[in-house]
């Protein structure tokens, strides 16, 4: 499964690093503690935070995370976007909130077998 | 020795906090491919960097990548650890309200660096600094 079958799915918003929207999504991760997602997520994984600064992108490089995706309409930085671009990992948005699109990626990933 | 490396970190700076982790991921991934030694010393490398902008003013970070192993010694100037057997408990953080808000200061880069390396060495002299020394092994894969 790609990125961009999230994205179609979910009707997310595409904010930055479209250019990596083809990579395979392998799971999920849900934390703002940045070194709770730098200890225990996997690469591959979306992270879905509220953390809208510049080192989030540091951490989803370092990780190789799938995509980040940002919750209740929460936008990214300036510097967040750049660092998106550079890097080639998307920045992603939704308007609902931790419990909602989690559930329903969840499900959805389970359903095809993802995870 | 195969490659030898020294950065400078800056204090208070989180707009560079991974640079010096992002350097050496790429290194480490043309050098040795994509093991799992180059997830872990990220890790390790990446919190090191954090401590000192989030604690320090100023940190150098020493890198020796061998046959065998790869070592890194994080020396910085800055207030000191009054006590590192407290610091190294899970959630223990003096990090700022500030950083906190940013998601860091949750207590966990420690033992984040500790459970991500073969060797782990921490000493802190109070008003003067604290030195990291870690190594992961090759071996190990």
């Amino acid at each position: 499964m790609k990125i961009s079958d999230i994205v179609e799915q979910f009707n997310l918003e595409v904010f930055s690093g479209k250019e990596g929207l083809a990579r395979e999504v392998k799971g999920g991760y849900v934390s703002d503690l940045l070194s709770d997602v730098m200890g225990n997520s996997k690469e591959g994984q979306l992270w879905i935070t509220l953390q809208t600064h510049k080192n989030v992108m540091a951490i989803a490089s370092l990780k190789d995370l799938a995509a980040v995706i940002l919750v209740k309409s929460f936008k990214p930085n300036e510097d967040t976007v750049k660092q998106s671009e550079l890097e080639g990992v998307p920045i992603l948005g939704t308007t609902e909130n931790t419990f909602e699109i989690t559930g329903k990626i969840f499900q959805y990933l389970k359903e095809n077998e993802i995870i | 020795m195969v490659m030898h490396f020294e950065y400078d970190i800056e204090g208070g700076d989180f707009s560079k906090a991974g640079n010096v982790s992002s350097l050496l991921k790429k290194t480490l991934k043309q050098l040795v491919g994509n093991h799992k030694i180059v997830k872990r010393i990220v890790v390790s490398m990446y919190e090191a960097e954090v401590n000192v902008v989030a604690h320090a003013y100023s940190g150098k970070v020493i890198i020796d990548i061998d046959t065998d192993k790869i070592s890194i010694q994080v020396k910085d100037k800055g207030p000191g650890i009054e006590d590192i057997e407290q610091a190294m408990q899970d959630g223990y953080s003096t990090a700022s309200e500030k950083v906190r808000e940013m998601g860091f200061g949750a207590g966990m880069g420690l033992s984040n660096i500790k459970n991500n390396s073969d060797e782990f060495e921490l000493t802190s002299k109070l008003g003067e600094g604290t030195e990291l020394k870690i190594v992961a092994y090759l071996k190990n894969l």
